[in-house]
């Protein structure tokens, strides 16, 4: 570990405590395979939409009150009196659904090319915890502004925990601080919100500990064993993810400048009244797939267990798939159900956002069984009967075949 | 592979059918602050304020409102002072602890009709007028509603029962609305000589009523095409830089 660098004050100081050795192994000479497709680019902007969602709720949090009196009027005097408050406040709600969209399509990637295989089931489990607490803090955000959407959607989710044989009404007594959603509820819930994104920091670390240990995946999937399969990381892949920044901040900047509200309901700049219930209770987009599910069962407690089940399912992944080859570019059947399993999650999360009534209940109890048949029939199933296409020894094979 | 897509696009073409449910088509207006570079028209923000301010305000609040920010309609500040003094703002308790009234000033908000929501309430039999400073933010396609619904009074169907002291109104949620039609032809007189039809106020209102919920919107374009124009370019560069990098070990 002990590098030489050339600033004697630098050299001095990583020999006692060594953290610019660590940062050099891990952003400049970390080897990487030399293969990574754009798919690879979104662990990166994950991480960069964390940092911005973190600085830009600091500076809400400087001018947002947590009271059920003044929460609605505090969140209208950023967006009007506070200097670029309006900027402020799109960045950090358009920012949760981008960091949504980016964290789905960074575990699609992991699906695709078999990333949580042996032996990285432990980054794929810090990835899924990762993803529940970005759950729980969406949710918690999402209460803040205290509009009609922020007090329903808290009230319809903290009513899951009633569904608790035995001490559910006591526990949801306990979460609300009271005996309704009210001033105890949103202040917890801010400060849960405040304190998350910082767990997340935590997990990230872990998430990036243990990828470190065994290296990226790669599109072919194998293991890479020779030395001039993997490149420095540093500037190849520091350039790469630079100008996958660009791109994002590009489409992060349509939708703050010219949609800002185009993601969130409008309901929800109504400010939150007990005696008004709106017509729709329904999440922001990223949840409906799991609501989805949750409403497609007719039994509370089942229902709440399945939509449970729908994410915990993925921490036992590693064991359901019981295929030796990672990359679906050697599974031709496997492939084929993995589009299907992604076309089943949109429906999934069209159907959430639907009154859950006729051909929509109908839909969305298909879309859940075929969700968990996915995971506990076809996958352990196919990894027995799949025939794979030969997989190569090195990735300079493939990357030949795929020139011509 | 081919016949995943095939089968996912042919599900595509069902949702329409599946969507049929009966939906009323809003009377879809020209806004001009609508598409990237839009930007409000202040000569009928300005008819907008004054339809509010002879209509609207007899029973509706816009709290979130400040008669400084009226500058973004082409008022000047005097303009503006001179407006403001024009109302009575309750301001207190003074020294001797009493509440007393005074000349309302360019940093105050708009002055509300009631005292409070339940004044209100006992005042129009439980319908509770809404604030209207978000009220184009707080409905889907907000400004097309709100048009549809000021343009869209009708007599009821024959056999369609109307309670006393409510109105028919297609675009309205159940078809039914407590407030009585507030806008007809020549309902003001409008200080720029402007024909005051309906669609002229309902037009103008609309236009006042989402600047109201989104005073930023001119400056949030303007300094988004820049920034966007900004990141095109870096994001360009970045590229070339990122295919200069690889070319060196892609031979």
């Amino acid at each position: 570990m002990a590098k030489k660098f050339k600033n004697k004050t630098l050299a001095w100081l990583d020999y006692r405590l060594p953290i610019f050795s660590v940062l050099r192994e891990a952003l400049v000479d970390h080897p990487t395979p030399r293969n990574l497709n754009y798919w690879w680019n979104f662990g990166s902007l994950a991480g960069i939409i964390l940092v911005i969602m973190i600085v830009s709720g600091l500076l809400l949090s400087m001018h947002y009150v947590a009271h059920v009196d003044l929460a609605f009027d505090s969140i209208e005097h950023i967006m009007r009196d506070v200097n670029y408050g309006w900027l402020i406040r799109y960045i950090h709600s358009v920012g949760a659904s981008m960091f949504f969209l980016i964290v789905y399509i960074h575990i699609s990637r992991g699906l695709y090319y078999g990333s949580y295989k042996s032996p990285r089931e432990v980054l794929w489990w810090l990835g899924i915890i990762i993803f529940l607490l970005m759950i729980a803090s969406a949710f918690l955000g999402y209460t803040l502004p205290w509009g009609q959407m922020s007090f329903w959607g808290a009230t319809v989710i903290t009513n899951l925990f009633s569904a608790i044989p035995l001490v559910g009404d006591s526990i949801v007594t306990w979460l609300w601080g009271g005996f309704s959603v009210d001033n105890p509820t949103l202040n917890r819930f801010y400060s849960l919100h405040f304190l998350i994104p910082f767990i997340i920091v935590g997990v990230v670390f872990l998430h990036i500990v243990a990828l470190h240990k065994f290296g990226s995946n790669n599109p072919t999937g194998i293991d890479l064993t020779l030395k001039q399969e993997k490149i420095p990381f540093h500037p190849y892949y520091t350039i790469k993810d630079f100008f996958g920044f660009g791109v994002f901040f590009t489409i992060f900047s349509i939708f703050i400048f010219f949609l800002p509200n185009s993601l969130g309901h409008p309901v929800n700049y109504i400010p939150a009244d007990p005696l008004v219930t709106p017509e729709h209770i329904v999440p922001e987009w990223y949840f409906l797939p799991f609501y989805a599910i949750l409403r497609a069962i007719p039994f509370k407690l089942l229902g709440v267990l399945a939509m449970l089940g729908s994410i915990l399912i993925l921490f036992v992944l590693p064991w359901l798939d019981t295929c030796k080859v990672r990359s679906c570019r050697f599974r031709p059947i496997y492939k084929q159900f993995y589009w299907i399993f992604i076309f089943n999650f949109i429906v999934l999360g069209w159907v959430g956002s639907k009154v859950p009534e006729g051909h929509y209940l109908i839909i969305s109890r298909i879309c859940t069984t075929y969700y968990f048949a996915h995971f506990l029939i076809i996958l352990p199933i196919l990894g027995k009967f799949e025939k794979t296409l030969p997989v190569p020894l090195n990735i300079f094979k493939t990357l030949k075949v795929k020139k011509k | 592979m081919k016949t995943i897509f095939f089968v996912i696009f042919s599900f595509l073409f069902l949702i329409p059918v599946l969507h049929s449910e009966e939906k009323i088509i809003l009377k879809k207006q020209d806004w001009t602050f609508e598409g990237i570079f839009g930007m409000y028209d202040d000569l009928s923000l300005q008819r907008g304020l004054q339809v509010y301010q002879e209509v609207c305000s007899v029973c509706h609040s816009m709290k979130r409102l400040r008669f400084r920010e009226l500058k973004d309609l082409g008022f000047t500040e005097d303009q503006i002072k001179k407006y403001s003094e024009t109302f009575e703002i309750t301001d207190g308790p003074n020294e001797l602890g009493e509440m007393f009234t005074r000349p309302g000033e360019p940093s105050d908000t708009f002055v509300s009709p009631y005292k409070n929501k339940e004044e209100a309430k006992a005042s129009f039999n439980g319908a509770y007028p809404p604030d209207l400073s978000l009220l184009t933010k707080a409905i889907k396609n907000g400004p097309d509603y709100i048009y549809s619904l000021l343009t869209g009074y009708e007599d009821p169907p024959k056999d369609f029962e109307l309670t006393d002291g409510l109105y028919y109104n297609p675009y309205h949620d159940g078809k039914v609305i407590a407030m009585p039609p507030p806008l007809y032809d020549d309902a003001i007189e409008y200080i720029d000589g402007t024909n005051a039809s309906l669609h002229q106020l309902s037009y103008d209102i609309v236009n006042f009523l989402s600047w109201a919920a989104e005073p930023e919107l001119e400056k949030r374009k303007s300094m988004g095409v820049k920034v966007i124009l900004f990141l095109i370019v870096l994001t360009a560069l970045l590229y070339v830089t990122m295919k200069e990098t690889w070319s060196r070990i892609e031979k």
